[in-house]
């Protein structure tokens, strides 16, 4: 049985939701309609004037190869970090589920990252892989890899996939744990008493019983990707060299900000949008009915 | 065929030692029941067994065979968890194949094998749920399942009825005593219930506080046992103890205020005056009047049906239980000590004395 709790009165319980709603309207739902209403119009080059064209904003986007382009880059950028961070931060949750007794020091030091602005980690991660003077950076060139993310694109696209994996590995990491933890030990146990050695507990049992936190990651760790980079690739690569780490949410700052089309980055911003409720959507939708153990 | 034997087991976490060696020989086909109160190590000592603690010192032997430094898969065991520990994603079939699987087993004689114990379990119909799905004496036959389609030399029970209900318990109880016999597995049985060690074990072994207090058949651990511990804990409503020390020449037992009773089989060792404790079970206390008879003042009386639980007090203000046969009301019971079914223990030790 449920207890409803109950307010006199629509007064008290309007007030109550007010501030909350204030700020989803004047953060949220203000700024989205003005993109939808900015996406149909089209302005002329000095900002004077201002036409409604439909959805022709919409037609360019989707034609134009350097917005492809950065789609591609996304895919590949969001994938990398996804599995990058997934699999380290299973395989660190692993380890320190194995040694319970120091497992508090472990947790904090793994969820320093987290805490980092993007700025900062950028800059820690240029002092370790800028050709001349970062630590790996010298290392890799002396070693005889011709190491210079400004000059190649693909050193360009590992460089932000590491710095951006690596801050996502201790949310991941802490989920992990968890998930891990809820697992009973004689569950384990009666695995190994059944003949199991630990890679094959690991693969039949641990696996499949963290698939619900592993999956919530990879939709949190994908949405993470593809919309909350933006601050370590503008800090380390502004989506170069040429346009090989542009993503989509990066191009949407370059057009709109940069380059001062408004109509166009408008358009762009409701397609991600989009992709981004489909996303949440998706997750909430699986997350209901998905496996609960 | 299987044999377990254990040699001088001892395990410590840390600085506290909990268990102060076991030695334990199980033959063949034999249930064995480890039965103490909580906490005294019998899930330690069964855990030792199954691989899933190391002992600090001493032996595991299986079938003549060292297997104390073996990893659970090499000891051909197979356990029971008080909490089931299913595989909670697998159906009940991949549940109980999942040993099998491991072993390499052909398919058609893995669903043979599942198939001829959920027979017996009476859980076929329940095969391709998943055990979220069961209830818990289902859970309980599921269990009991992946242990025995493994075919193991060893069936090792941690409490696995204590989450049942009282009456699926008994259910249970019974069922596990039928199968153990029709596979005829070595077995070893961990409980906190006496009821369900008496009526399980071939043998008990009655634990306390980390050593084993007494190792005998359940008969025998009920009418000699071996020290106040013992007695006090198999046996419902416990047993009585009066204080008392040996006089008579040792012949008769001398109560504090002076009453004597003699044994009936004859005088124990010791020197005249050594302090003793007697112990009578409720029910051979019998209600009567006459020369050496207790009056009982009643405290409080619980039916049980065909039987009643009183609880008085001597006159001496020493709490005393008695079971009687049918019903009973009453403000006095008076009570007299049968002789025959006096149980005698060196007050200073505990141990049992047996006439010289
Ligand atoms: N892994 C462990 N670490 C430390 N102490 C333990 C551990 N396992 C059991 N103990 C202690 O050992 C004693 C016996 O435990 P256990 O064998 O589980 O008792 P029982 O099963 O008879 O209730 C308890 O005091 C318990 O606290
Ligand atoms: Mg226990």
């Amino acid at each position: 049985m449920q207890r409803k709790v109950i307010f006199r009165g629509r007064i008290l319980p309007i007030a109550l939701l007010l501030p909350q709603l204030a700020i989803t309207f004047v953060f949220f739902f203000w700024p989205a309609g003005r993109a939808i209403y900015q996406s149909l119009l089209r302005e002329d080059a000095f900002g004077l004037s201002q036409e409604f064209v439909g959805l022709e904003n919409f037609q360019d986007v989707l034609s134009d190869p350097n917005w492809v382009n950065a789609a591609l880059n996304s895919v590949v950028f969001s994938g990398c970090v996804a599995g990058l961070a997934l699999g380290i931060a299973l395989f660190l949750a692993v380890q320190a589920d194995k040694s319970l007794r120091g497992v508090t020091v472990y947790r904090s030091l793994l969820i320093w990252p987290y805490a980092v602005a993007p700025a900062v980690s950028a800059v820690l991660w240029l002092f370790l892989f800028q050709p001349q003077v970062g630590l790996i950076g010298r290392w890799l060139n002396a070693a005889g890899v011709a190491w210079d993310y400004r000059l190649n694109g693909t050193h360009a696209m590992i460089l932000i996939v590491i710095a951006a994996a690596w801050k996502q590995v201790a949310y991941n990491f802490i989920f992990f744990l968890a998930g891990l933890q809820s697992i009973p030990a004689s569950v384990l146990e009666a695995a190994a008493i059944d003949g199991a050695r630990p890679a094959r507990r690991f693969w039949s049992i641990i696996f499949p019983l963290l698939s619900p936190t592993t999956f919530f990651l990879l939709i949190v760790n994908l949405t993470y990707a593809f919309f909350e980079t933006f601050g370590i690739i503008h800090a380390l690569t502004s989506g170069g060299p040429g346009q090989a780490t542009e993503t989509l949410i990066y191009k949407v700052y370059v057009d709109g900000v940069q380059n001062l089309n408004l109509g166009l980055s408008s358009a762009q911003s409701v397609i991600l949008m989009v992709l981004v409720i489909a996303l949440t959507a998706f997750q909430f939708r699986a997350v209901e009915k998905k496996v609960h153990y | 065929m299987a044999t377990l034997s254990l040699r001088d087991v001892k395990k410590s976490f840390n600085a506290t030692q909990v268990l102060h060696g076991i030695d334990l020989e199980v033959n063949d086909g034999e249930l064995v029941v480890i039965v103490g109160a909580s906490g005294c190590g019998k899930s330690t000592l069964l855990r030792i067994v199954a691989g899933l603690e190391t002992p600090t010192s001493g032996q595991v032997v299986i079938n003549g065979r060292d297997v104390t430094g073996l990893e659970p898969a090499d000891r051909d065991i197979a356990m029971v968890f008080q909490n089931y520990a299913l595989y909670p994603h697998m159906t009940v079939f991949g549940n109980m194949a999942y040993g099998l699987k491991i072993r390499g087993m052909a398919r058609d004689e893995i669903a043979r094998r599942v198939q001829a114990a959920a027979e017996i379990l009476g859980i076929g119909p329940l095969l391709d749920r998943k055990p979220k799905q069961l209830s818990g004496g289902q859970r309980q036959r599921v269990a009991m399942g992946r242990a025995i389609v493994r075919e193991p030399a060893l069936f090792l029970f941690d409490e696995p009825l204590s989450n049942l209900d009282a009456k699926l318990r008994v259910q249970m109880r019974a069922e596990i005593r039928r199968l153990q016999r029709r596979l005829g597995v070595t077995s070893l049985f961990v409980t906190h219930d006496q009821v369900e060690a008496m009526t399980l074990g071939d043998r008990l072994v009655v634990m306390n506080a980390g050593r084993p207090a007494q190792v005998a058949p359940p008969m025998e651990i009920f009418s000699r046992p071996a020290d106040t511990y013992v007695a006090g804990f198999i046996g419902s409503p416990a047993m009585n103890f009066i204080p008392a020390s040996l006089d008579q020449g040792n012949g008769s037992a001398r109560l504090p205020d002076g009453t004597l009773i003699p044994f009936a089989d004859g005088p124990r060792p010791g020197t005249a005056g050594t302090p003793i404790t007697l112990g009578l079970r409720p029910e051979h206390l019998e209600p009567g009047d006459g020369p050496g008879s207790i009056p009982l003042a009643v405290e409080l009386i619980e039916p049980l049906g065909s039987e009643t639980v009183v609880h008085g007090r001597t006159p001496a203000g020493m709490a005393v239980t008695a079971r009687l046969n049918g019903a009973f009301s009453g403000e006095r019971l008076p009570v007299r000590i049968a002789p025959a079914h006096l149980h005698v223990f060196d007050a200073d030790t505990g141990r049992r004395l047996d006439p010289a």
